[in-house]
């Protein structure tokens, strides 16, 4: 302790900021994007389902590279041959994977396929090797692939279908279709819930009644035989692009109400606020604000229950192109391979025609956590 | 009396929806071009057959298919006499099925009590699994009981029902010898009810009702469980462990009762998915429900078929929506009726 010349008094020792209070307010400084993605950390089941589900869309430009066969490519000698190993050693001796050739042999007891494999030459894959031509990302042709089969062996990782052609790179190019339905299905939801849900929300009344009446016919109404009667109208000889498109709008058509009446019941609390009054005052026009005041406001938590219902589109376009309704050969989705799967004789003698599933079954359990987590993430008022 | 007041709003706000749905349904049954008619018409035409081409011509006159379509909804539905005077759904009168030649009532006649059946066994299924799955989900929350049983029920969402119904439908059979195909054994087709047809059906009705239910059952579950689990942490809950009061009664006697509500509220949403459940699951499964018939009349446009098959399927999930909305009102005390201040 010292005294100034003025009479004041001073502690000698040196300034020290408190560490420990800075440490405690550091979550005051941090971006809101930064805090969500914080909280949806603590999810783990969610963070690895975004992962695995990031991965998947980003392997679809890719997946005629990835995949050793294209989609419609009938290997006529190999109908129903069944998933062929991968192996790194052959007799002890490491030679990099191989497969062993197979060759198929009618059983004439039971009238079915059989396969032999020869264990005696060893054929090792070829990468980046010339196969058959596909477009990269839809735009740029060639015949690179990433691995193919060997010359006179093939590579069927989860075996090959009634007609000889590759499970795997069938699955690999239906991810393109399966996958894109639910993105573009959840968009039209999207768009046709927030416009529809802002005006009745915000501009009440007549419109209002009239769009709630829509909601609750829509939403009491099964889906299904809606989604078959709508896709039935499709005519038969569009494209398959085209049939693609129609059929997730199809599924979206049906989906908005729910976003709707979501939408519609925060705008009715939110129109009276302070600051909406305030923009209404200087001026702003009702288009300006929704989009500026009012839907900021809760768009991250729309977005969130938006993937919980983007799984619900995917079975959608299952089901529909498991019932004949949906996609359409030579298209290739996961439900078009299931429909090959249909007969409950050939998944006995046959269990990897119906693999498909598998996929479906993951990637809807991952987009049920992944959404799960991002709705605790984003939901302000968690504890 | 308000009650009474309150069940014929309903009823009227019903009907005033199934009108509106009348029309939908036909819009979309005629949004494909051409009808089962014409095409048939132009292909008899192709391959030079006279005889049949003055049968339906006859018949595209008898049902009035030559006219503007909105006369043709008007006499569909019984609200304009047709060539044979008023014959439209209001009138019990359903149309021809032009591909079985033969009137809709007789083809879907048995099929509408099978789908009824189907539809409510799946729905007594939801509710004996999710109510003591949920409940104990929450009492035992965080440990082992309540992860497998959120397990098995995100499982439940994810797996397509087909699929799970071909695998069930195997498995089913090989080891525990249950039927497949069909709602009853082919021998009782077409005979009286009797106590082995009813076992008959009992026995076939196992697979396709836990099919259709999982997935509701999945659903419902969780939410009785987050409910739950939300009073749980009520103080009322800590007054009633405090005086000594055992868990298990405790438990059934406050909360549950609160946390019961959205059981019953849920079947207007619970229905419409059930319904699309069974169709697709009887359309896989070879149940003589009315799934199969819409299927098949939907690809071969045979219109009037499938209009009534979409307007029974409407109308099955409408009435348990009201069902719902009065049982509702009638157990919960809180739910006023009629006007909103």
């Amino acid at each position: 302790m010292t005294t100034l010349p003025d009479g004041r008094y001073i502690d000698d020792a040196p300034y020290e900021p408190d560490t420990g209070q800075e440490a405690r307010n550091a979550e005051l400084d941090m971006s809101n994007g930064w805090l969500v993605w914080l909280r949806f950390k603590e999810h783990k089941l969610g963070l690895i389902s975004a992962l695995f589900l990031l991965l998947s869309y980003f392997m679809l430009p890719f997946a005629g590279f990835l995949s050793p066969y294209t989609p419609n490519e009938r290997l006529e000698d190999h109908l129903y041959a069944p998933p062929q190993m991968v192996r790194l050693f052959h007799e002890g001796e490491f030679i990099g994977p191989y497969v062993y050739p197979i060759s198929a042999e009618v059983n004439l007891e039971n009238f079915s396929w059989e396969y032999i494999q020869d264990r005696t030459a060893p054929a090792p894959l070829e990468f980046f090797c010339d196969g058959g031509e596909y477009k990269l990302a839809g735009l740029f042709p060639t015949t690179k692939h990433l691995f193919c089969a060997p010359e006179g062996a093939t590579v069927f990782f989860w075996g090959s279908d009634r007609l000889g052609r590759d499970v795997f790179s069938r699955i690999m190019y239906g991810a393109q279709l399966s996958l894109t339905v639910g993105l573009v299905g959840i968009t039209v939801s999207f768009v046709i819930g927030i416009v529809l849900g802002s005006i009745a929300g915000y501009f009440g009344g007549f419109l209002d009644w009239i769009i709630n009446r829509v909601i609750e016919i829509l939403r009491s109404l099964p889906e299904l035989p809606l989604w078959l009667a709508l896709s039935a109208a499709v005519p038969s000889h569009w494209g398959p692009v085209a049939v693609f498109f129609i059929i997730s709008i199809i599924l979206g058509i049906l989906d908005w109400p729910g976003l709707a009446r979501a939408v519609r019941s925060k705008f009715l609390s939110l129109r009276e606020e302070e600051f909406v009054r305030a923009a209404e005052m200087m001026g702003a026009k009702p288009s300006r604000v929704i989009r500026k005041h009012l839907l900021p406001n809760f768009l991250s938590h729309l977005i969130a229950s938006a993937t919980l219902s983007i799984p619900a589109m995917i079975l959608g376009e299952t089901a529909l192109s498991f019932l004949g309704l949906g996609l359409r050969a030579p298209a290739v989705s996961w439900g078009v391979m299931l429909n090959d799967a249909q007969n409950l004789a050939s998944i006995e003698i046959y269990p990897w025609t119906a693999i498909p599933m598998l996929p479906i079954i993951v990637v809807v359990l991952a987009f049920n956590f992944f959404g799960d987590g991002l709705r605790d993430a984003l939901d302000p008022n968690r504890s | 009396m308000a009650m009474i007041r309150f069940a014929i709003f309903r009823l009227i706000t019903m009907l005033a929806t199934l009108l509106v749905v009348s029309v939908l349904v036909f819009t979309i049954i005629n949004l494909p071009p051409g009808d089962y008619l014409s095409n048939q018409i132009n292909e008899l035409r192709a391959t030079g057959q006279q005889s049949g081409i003055a049968k339906a011509e006859f018949l595209r006159q008898e049902y009035a298919l030559d006219r503007p379509l909105w006369e043709q909804y008007l006499i569909w539905m019984g609200f304009a006499p047709g060539p044979n005077g008023f014959a439209g759904m209001l009138q019990g009168e359903f149309g021809w099925s032009f591909e079985f030649d033969r009137p809709v009532s007789e083809i879907v006649g048995g099929a509408l009590w099978l789908t009824v059946l189907v539809n409510l066994a799946a729905i007594l299924f939801v509710y004996a699994v999710a109510l003591p799955l949920g409940v104990l989900a929450a009492a035992r929350a965080k440990t082992w009981v309540d992860y497998t049983s959120a397990f098995v029920g995100y499982l439940g969402l994810a797996t397509p029902n087909f699929l799970l119904a071909l695998i069930l439908f195997y498995y089913g059979n090989r080891y525990l010898n249950l039927p497949i195909g069909g709602l009853m054994d082919p021998k009782f087709e077409g005979q009286p009810m009797s106590f082995e047809k009813m076992m008959s059906v009992l026995v076939h009705l196992i697979i396709p009702t836990f099919v259709i239910g999982t997935s509701g059952a999945a659903a419902m579950m969780q939410r009785l469980r987050a409910n739950l689990l939300d009073e749980l942490g009520k103080p009322y809950v800590e007054t009633a462990r405090a005086k000594g009061m055992s868990e298990s009664r405790m438990l059934v006697k406050y909360p549950l009762r609160v946390a019961f509500n959205p059981f019953v509220a849920d079947i207007g949403t619970l229905l419409p998915a059930m319904v699309s459940g069974s169709v697709l699951v009887s359309v896989v499964l070879g149940l003589q429900t009315i799934g199969p018939v819409l299927l098949t009349s939907l690809k071969s446009q045979d219109q009037f078929l499938s209009a009534f098959v979409l307007m029974f399927v409407a109308l099955l999930t409408l009435i348990g929506t009201l069902v719902s909305d009065l049982l509702l009102a009638l157990l919960d005390p809180r739910i006023r009726f009629g006007g909103r201040s």
